[in-house]
């Protein structure tokens, strides 16, 4: 059974452009090695790989994208709250961010990361089926070229930016040692501007590479009857081997790899946030480890010890202030503990990708605003006994107070939240990103409509 | 008209059309770094992480599997997954394997990163001795089915 060999050959690029004189003398100064010599030898590169592994990124890539935009602003801009504040031109649309459903942020970020970490085998796939360009003689033949060789710049740089700043971040090594959030967002528009002309100019040779042989067929073919693409031995720009090596591996076979990658990927990765059964699959990561089968024994996120918070700052002579109102209204323990009592099966969902599903008790956010005497706040700010601290204090807006579910948690799964999830209170409420569930509440402010 | 164009400038004008535009955006997101602190360290990570792929982590990988085509021939795929499965977990999880990052990842989790290592290790043993079993059971099916 042979495959389809029809070629659709797009329309002749010119191939010198001006000034012609300049880039015809660079090809003549080739460094031994450079340009379409038969040092590549894998008889599986060429069009149709290239667009097949594209084709994969062209559709999922975007949902990576949109969802690290979408996290930007769950982390309320609007309160100043995301990273970073100042985004000039690039500002995202503002929204309240909903509360419902309760897994919105535990899906748009889980989404983020576990698809991004998912697409890295198909990621370097991509670029080895096109690393031969990388090394392409002359470098450079027209004004044209010198331009798309700059936007790919951007594409693979922003891309790798994007992947190295991502995977050290999801396991808290922040060996990079600038602000990971505003690099990441920068970054991220340097990768949109590379992969949005990319995709302009290269998604018609990725339709006719895709035409080029039959997927079927080659599902079909076996290593023995694995051929190489046909190409112009004279083209400078083909991705095919002059001096194909025999293949190892069919194109099937290449494909399967490839796609064996990332599912090995998401089963090392998909656990710390789908939890269940899956969680201890995600050895390798910060957010697979047990903590034990206790009521508190789930995911910290962020111990006592880091935040400078002892058992005496919690104990007996803890005070939650309420504020907003005529008065400050005060609160102990006890007398939070007296009141009405809510019980939400909510979840922890963080930046780095991870969430845990857990069984909250407490007071609810909208009750603690009649307490304070504002019954319909338009936001609240909520402080930690924490000093310091990155994310000491958080704004909730005003659905997220308002909302049902939302809680001030003295309980979580039926006993006494532990020190380590934010004992005496904290804050947990559906949609809200992790760091804005405050721990160790000290104090919320309601404010008024304006 | 377009063709004079299209000789001088080297493709379709509505190709400078996207590459200006998407550089323009690049270019506009890149210089508003240098807004905040630590701008610097962004472009070296930025270049680093190019030049770490393009430059090192491509040439790494393809010398191994060309070594490793010369020395296994046809069974190749046999160490070369097990291989590509190691090398692709330690990519992505370094920082827990080597203890990048303790105080931080402590600060987080309040546990430390001792266990991933022997876990890697584990991982790889388990890639490999996945392997040797297809193989074996590739033998031994053939040597079923061969008169």
């Amino acid at each position: 059974m042979s495959a389809r060999h029809a070629v659709v050959v797009p329309a002749p690029e010119p191939r010198y452009g001006f000034p012609a004189p300049l880039f015809r003398a660079l090809g003549r100064l080739r460094p031994p090695g450079a340009g379409r010599t038969r040092a590549w030898r894998s008889p599986l590169r060429g069009p149709w790989l290239t667009s097949a592994f594209g084709a994969v990124l062209l559709a999922t890539m975007p949902i990576v994208i949109l969802t690290g935009l979408l996290d930007h602003i769950a982390y309320g801009p609007q309160f100043g709250q995301a990273r970073p504040a100042d985004t000039g031109w690039l500002r995202l649309p503002q929204f309240d961010w909903p509360t419902r459903p309760s897994w919105i942020f535990r899906l748009t970020q889980g989404l983020h990361v576990g698809l991004g970490l998912v697409l890295i085998p198909v990621v370097l796939a991509k670029l080895w089926s096109v690393v031969p360009r990388l090394f392409a003689w002359p470098p450079v033949r027209s004004t044209a070229q010198v331009l798309e060789r700059l936007s790919l710049l951007a594409l693979v740089g922003g891309l790798l930016f994007e992947i190295v700043t991502g995977v050290l971040n999801i396991q808290y090594d922040y060996a990079f040692g600038f602000d990971f959030y505003t690099a990441h967002y920068w970054g991220a528009w340097v990768f949109i501007a590379g992969f949005g002309t990319h995709t302009v100019l290269k998604v018609p040779v990725m339709l006719a590479g895709l035409r080029s042989r039959s997927l079927r067929a080659e599902l079909r073919t076996p290593l023995a009857d694995t051929r190489p693409e046909p190409s112009d031995p004279d083209d400078p720009d083909s991705l095919v081997a002059l001096d194909p090596a025999p293949p190892t591996t069919s194109r099937r076979g290449a494909l399967a790899l490839v796609g064996g990658g990332a599912l090995f990927v998401f089963v090392l990765t998909a656990g710390q946030t789908l939890g269940g059964f899956l969680r201890p699959a995600a050895f390798l990561l910060p957010r697979g480890r047990d903590y034990g089968d206790g009521p508190n024994d789930f995911q910290v996120n962020r111990t006592p010890a880091a935040a400078g918070i002892t058992d005496t700052m919690a104990g007996p002579g803890w005070r939650l202030s309420l504020r907003g109102g005529d008065r400050p209204v005060t609160l102990s323990a006890a007398q939070l503990a007296a009141l009405n009592q809510h019980t939400a099966e909510l979840p922890i969902a963080c930046v780095e990708g991870w969430s845990t599903v857990q069984t909250w008790t407490g007071v609810r956010l909208r009750d603690l605003a009649l307490l304070a005497g504002v019954p319909a706040p338009a936001a609240a700010r909520v402080v930690s006994i924490e000093r310091g601290g990155a994310f000491g204090r958080a704004w909730l807006n005003a659905g997220q107070v308002l909302d049902p579910d939302s809680l001030l948690a003295l309980r979580v799964n039926g006993a006494a939240l532990s020190l380590a999830h934010g004992a005496p209170a904290r804050v947990i409420a559906p949609g809200v990103p992790g760091v804005h569930c405050t721990k160790w509440v000290g104090s919320i402010e309601f404010r008024r409509p304006w | 008209m377009i063709g004079t164009l299209r000789r001088f400038y080297g493709a379709h004008p509505l190709h400078a059309v996207a590459v200006l535009g998407g550089l323009a955006l690049a270019g506009h997101a890149a210089l508003a770094t240098q807004a905040g602190p630590g701008w610097t360290r962004m472009a070296i990570w930025f270049a680093a992480a190019l030049v770490g792929h393009d430059l090192l982590l491509f040439p790494l990988y393809a010398t191994t599997d060309r070594l490793l085509v010369g020395a296994f021939g046809a069974g190749v795929n046999h160490v070369r997954v097990p291989l590509l499965g190691c090398a692709l977990t330690f990519v992505l999880f370094f920082p827990g394997i080597l203890r990048q990052g303790a105080g931080s990842y402590r600060a987080a989790t309040g546990l430390d990163q001792s266990p991933y290592l022997a876990r890697w290790l584990l991982l790889c043993a388990a890639l490999f001795a996945a392997s040797g079993l297809i193989l074996i059971g590739r033998r031994a099916v053939r040597a079923l089915l061969s008169p």
